[in-house]
């Protein structure tokens, strides 16, 4: 009992060689997008102001879309709103103590991952 | 006469459920507008505009930016108050950040009035 509150525990902040388990890895992600889709939000504003505006800024918004570039960066932002909207899903349910435990806790991560992935490459095959 | 609680944990609660209850709402409202695309049939400018300025998708639509921007803000000011340790510093990216969420409302106001119109 003694020998465990004497051992030299790692104090630091290394990023590195700290290994983050995978529900810490959805919140961070959950941080990232939600900063990401707020840094966005003016271009978005702007992409749906032009997509329903006059047939002329129609033109404008669809020829700026189609840009690969511009597609690849809103596929980004695609996957950055599934992933804060699953991952908000999931906090949610932690928040009325639903899979809290550390097994589901886990499993309910990779779910995460993996639907918000699936599902943003399901909408980038649609729209691409 | 306004009555204000200057002390105890209220306004942090408040908070907290306001971030849960805008994120509901999103929620919903995400399904119902993939729901909407799904059924759009054909994707021109008229049947996306038509979209959103019928009366149902034009009040949710905007309830929605509401609760974006709503959201948005509880999110920035949580990230804010974890990392920006000057007080100056994160008052004032606090201010700009309410600022540009306010004009964004009155942007996506002026957006689904005009399509009304």
């Amino acid at each position: 009992m003694q020998q465990t509150r004497v051992r030299k525990r790692p104090k630091h902040l290394a990023l590195h060689q700290i290994r983050m388990p995978l529900p810490s890895i959805v919140s961070i992600l959950h941080r990232i997008s939600g900063a990401g889709l707020f840094l966005f939000l003016p271009i978005m504003l702007w992409l749906f102001d032009q997509s329903v505006g006059t047939a002329e800024a129609f033109e404008a918004y669809r020829a700026f879309v189609s840009n690969p570039l511009i597609k690849l960066v809103l596929l980004g932002l695609i996957w950055a709103y599934l992933h804060h909207f699953c991952a908000g899903i999931r906090f949610l349910l932690l928040n009325i103590d639903v899979g809290g435990d550390l097994g589901p806790a886990r499993r309910s991560s990779v779910a995460v991952l993996v639907i918000s992935l699936f599902l943003t490459i399901v909408a980038g095959v649609a729209l691409w | 006469m306004v009555k204000r609680i200057v002390v105890g944990a209220h306004y942090g609660l408040i908070d907290w459920i306001a971030q849960r209850a805008t994120a509901v709402y999103m929620a919903i409202y995400t399904v119902i507008l993939a729901i909407a695309l799904f059924s759009l049939g054909e994707y021109t400018h008229q049947s996306w505009r038509d979209l959103f300025s019928g009366g149902f998708m034009a009040f949710a639509t905007f309830l929605f930016f509401l609760a974006l921007f709503y959201h948005a803000w509880l999110g920035m000011r949580d990230i804010f108050m974890d990392y920006i340790k000057p007080t100056g510093l994160r008052l004032t990216l606090h201010l700009v950040v309410v600022f540009v969420l306010v004009g964004y409302a009155g942007w996506a106001a002026q957006i689904l009035w005009r399509l009304a119109a």
